[in-house]
């Protein structure tokens, strides 16, 4: 079986035959090894099992991410479970409000390691232009967030961006979280809303600048200089495109 | 009022009225574009509503809002009397003489508290206990007083001047086990056990965002609860702190599926209470884009609604037309979903120079696809045994929990605000209200199905005829100027800059403005102190009194028959919680 994956490290060359029947030769190139870490996680990161914590506007645009036009399957990530437990890829998309806080605290507790969160959205990630009485200012007061994807709401492209970089995340071995850190970081009452992503998280945000409005506009020199912008996530795309179908 | 004086227009019912209650009850001169308006007082209300329901030359049969203020900050002449701090505004609806009306009450600073009128109309019921948990106006005598968007750990109420838009409070697992229903089940001897099911609020065909508590026996439900406020993100507050223009982005996000249909709604409220009257073609614009709002809005309802009762292959179908649609909302707007196109005065900017061939060519793909869900589904076996006969609503009920919309028209009531009270371009094409008798869920779908056709048949028209000229009106006190006039005249240098700086200037007085939601009727109720800021802002949410009957509409059916019901009434958060 050949297997590809971008980050696997196949050493190219011939089999020799084995010692003995049933020892195989352990001669320098003369076999595939791999770490086991290495193999899980690049099975894990293509595989990812979406459960969306859909609140609002942004569950309407996964809808549309999963849906046939812009079709998630093509990222392995299709296979959408509303069950916590069978999936190990929260998607939190919309706005959280504080009545909903335990909520979905509870079904973070409820998904299995190995698990990973998107906060998709302004509003998941800092509350968004609902500076309010009664909304949580940033998701990752209640759970550790792994990326986090700008817009209001995102684009889909800018959402595939997002589950593109936690693949590499899950593919590097890096968490969003201590393995410990399970704890529930309490809502602040009465004080000014969280400016600073928390201190023990390591994410990521996903962000397309200077998106286009109609499709086959040249991009503008803004995204040509910008590292993650519209040229190179296309090539990110294409990348990945070329891998499923060699 | 003396004798000698004809009552106001609309108000012919009055002397009977005062005659009745012995002058406590005063007509008030609302704006022109505004509904008559009654004044009362707290003992006399219940009398008062009473009348107005029953009495024939009355008839307001349908409870619309319930909109309450606190007008301690008001300054000068509307400034409240003397130890009066609050407002409640009933709106109210006549079918039989297409009428609205304004029943006010001025409420005292301490304890402000009036007569329920659940017993008068139902509808009140949800309306009521939002007074109540936002602005703290208690309820006499109303069956179930308690917090309904906040949670149970919330202390104080967040709509009052003197509350802290920013102050939150922490909520816990207990705080949110509120439901008492319990108490509410009368188990018959011989049922020797019944169960309770918490349905939501994650779970997906709750969209994430509403909790229904069931008693069931077997798999029927002998009681159910429903509870709102997973979504109450505050737009009241928050709209009380930003300029006229500045609301616009919040607007989109009430009923996200259509947001356009909002902005016009609230552009519209605005425009009646400044005087403005946008120029034919953004009008014409509105028009045509809000209609392929209603369109997505009802794919969307059809498309989730069948993927939860099963069916999966509609959803591809469904959001083909949707991904044509938003690619047409972008090249106007810049955004897919979320679109502020709308401005006071207009539109944010002229739509794109092929505009006209490509919604005619998205008609026809839109059309295809239609066609291709009702073969699928109008004739199929399961859908009839699914939707006909379940969740019937009938027209007297759709009337006392005051539903509108395709709901109500589904119940066999031909109340559309497009038809009755046309506004827009509405007045100006051809185009059907169907209405069904059944008040089933296959009546709920076969009235969102037609109604997408006649919006296709609306745009038709507007494009044929669709006028040219500016999308942005040329009085330049609520709108912005181009930027080469900006540049090079010093006048419109002045424009621009206060604009900016301090809003829209809006003179100060209130007003009620309805318009036709995908969902329903679809109100603003403003109340504007002469700043460049909403004094106060209330949405009539259309799904609010939808979501409000969905227990009683499931009690005593399946629990899969709720959630068919629950598809079709087309419960949309962020509208239902604000």
């Amino acid at each position: 079986m050949k297997i590809t994956g971008p980050s696997l490290p196949i050493a190219p060359g011939k089999i020799a035959p084995p010692i003995a029947p049933g020892v195989p030769s352990t001669g320098g190139a003369d076999f595939l090894t791999t770490k086991l870490d290495v193999a899980v996680q690049w099975a894990q990161s293509n595989s990812l099992w979406p459960m969306p914590f859909g609140t609002a506007c942004c569950a309407i645009e996964f809808m549309s991410v999963v849906s046939s036009h812009y079709d998630l399957a093509r990222f392995g990530a299709e296979v959408v479970r509303f069950s916590p437990r069978q999936a190990d890829l929260l998607i939190v998309a919309g706005t959280v409000v504080d009545k909903l806080a335990p909520v979905l605290k509870k079904i973070y507790d409820q998904m299995s390691e190995p698990k990973w969160v998107i906060s998709m959205g302004v509003c998941a990630c800092t509350g968004g232009f609902y500076r309010a009485y009664h909304v949580v200012q940033g998701v990752d007061e209640i759970v550790p967030v792994d990326v986090y994807v700008a817009g209001c709401p995102p684009t889909p492209e800018n959402l595939i961006l997002g589950i593109m970089m936690l693949q590499k995340k899950i593919q590097s071995g890096e968490l969003a979280r201590h393995r410990e850190a399970k704890t529930f970081v309490p809502i602040r009452v009465g004080e000014d809303p969280v400016t600073a992503i928390p201190a023990y998280s390591n994410a990521v945000m996903a962000h397309v600048p200077g998106r286009h409005a109609l499709p086959g506009m040249p991009p503008s020199a803004e995204d040509e200089a910008t590292p993650g912008g519209k040229r190179e996530m296309d090539a990110e795309i294409a990348a990945a495109r070329g891998r499923e179908n060699p | 009022m003396s004798a000698t004086m004809a009552p106001p227009k609309g108000l012919e019912f009055l002397p009977v009225l005062e005659k009745n209650l012995g002058g406590r009850v005063t007509a008030r001169e609302g704006l022109a574009a505004d509904v008559p308006t009654l004044v009362t007082d707290a003992a006399s209300l219940h009398e008062t509503a009473r009348f107005l329901r029953d009495d024939p030359a009355a008839a307001y049969d349908l409870f619309l809002d319930l909109a309450s203020a606190d007008l301690s900050r008001l300054p000068g002449a509307q400034a409240p009397k003397t130890g009066e701090r609050f407002q409640a505004n009933y709106i109210l609806y006549s079918t039989k003489r297409n009428a609205h009306l304004r029943l006010k009450v001025n409420l005292p600073e301490k304890e402000p508290s009036v007569p329920t009128l659940t017993d008068v109309w139902p509808a009140a019921n949800w309306f009521e206990r939002e007074a109540w948990d936002l602005m703290g106006i208690d309820f006499k005598g109303h069956p179930n007083q308690k917090r309904l968007l906040t949670h149970g750990g919330f202390v104080g109420h967040a709509l009052r001047k003197d509350y802290d838009a920013k102050q939150r409070w922490l909520c816990t697992e207990e705080d949110l086990l509120q439901t008492e229903l319990a108490a509410q089940t009368d188990e018959p001897s011989d049922m020797f056990e019944t169960t309770t099911l918490n349905f939501g609020p994650s779970q997906p065909a709750t969209h994430g965002t509403l909790r229904i508590v069931m008693r069931l026996d077997g798999e029927t439900i002998v009681a159910a609860e429903s509870e709102c406020g997973y979504l109450h993100r505050c737009f009241e507050k928050m709209s009380e702190a930003h300029t006229y223009s500045q609301v616009f982005p919040y607007t989109d996000r009430l009923n996200y599926c259509s947001p356009m249909l909002n902005n016009n709604g609230y552009a519209r409220a605005i425009e009646s209470l400044l005087g403005v009257t946008p120029p034919p073609r953004a009008l014409a614009v509105r028009t045509i884009l809000g209609e392929f709002s209603r369109v997505m809005d009802h794919l969307v309802c059809l498309a989730a609604n069948l993927v939860d009762i099963g069916g999966l292959t509609n959803f591809w179908y469904a959001y083909q037309p949707r991904e044509e649609i938003y690619s047409l909302l972008e090249a106007c707007s810049g955004a897919r979903l979320t679109v502020s196109y709308g401005r006071i005065g207009g539109l944010a900017k002229d739509v794109p120079g092929n505009f006209v061939p490509w919604c005619r060519e998205i008609i026809k793909g839109t059309r295809e696809r239609i066609s291709d869900v009702e073969t699928l589904v109008t004739r199929n076996k399961i859908v009839w045994n699914r939707f006909r006969g379940t969740g019937v609503v009938t027209k007297e009920q759709a009337l006392a929990w005051g539903f509108t919309g395709p709901c109500l028209r589904a119940s066999g009531v031909p109340f559309d605000l497009r038809k009755d009270q046309p506004y827009e371009w509405y007045g100006e094409v051809d185009f059907d209200v169907p209405v069904m008798t059944e008040g089933d869920n296959y009546a709920r779908y076969l009235v969102r199905v037609e109604e997408m056709k006649q919006s296709l048949r609306i745009i038709e028209q507007i494009l044929d005829k669709l006028p040219g000229g500016p999308v942005r009106s040329d009085d330049y006190r609520v709108i912005l100027p181009p930027k080469e006039m900006v540049y090079n005249e010093m006048e419109a240098l002045i424009y621009h800059f206060k604009l900016v700086f301090e809003g829209v200037k809006v003179p100060p007085g209130e007003i009620y403005s309805a318009t036709e939601g995908a969902n329903g009727e679809l109100g603003f109720s403003v109340i504007s102190d002469g700043s460049g800021f909403p004094y106060r802002l209330k949405v009539r949410p259309p799904c609010f009194p939808l979501f409000a009957a969905f227990e009683k509409i499931i009690k005593g059916g399946m629990v899969s028959d709720a959630v068919a019901t629950l598809g079709l009434l087309n419960i949309i958060a962020g509208e239902l919680d604000r």
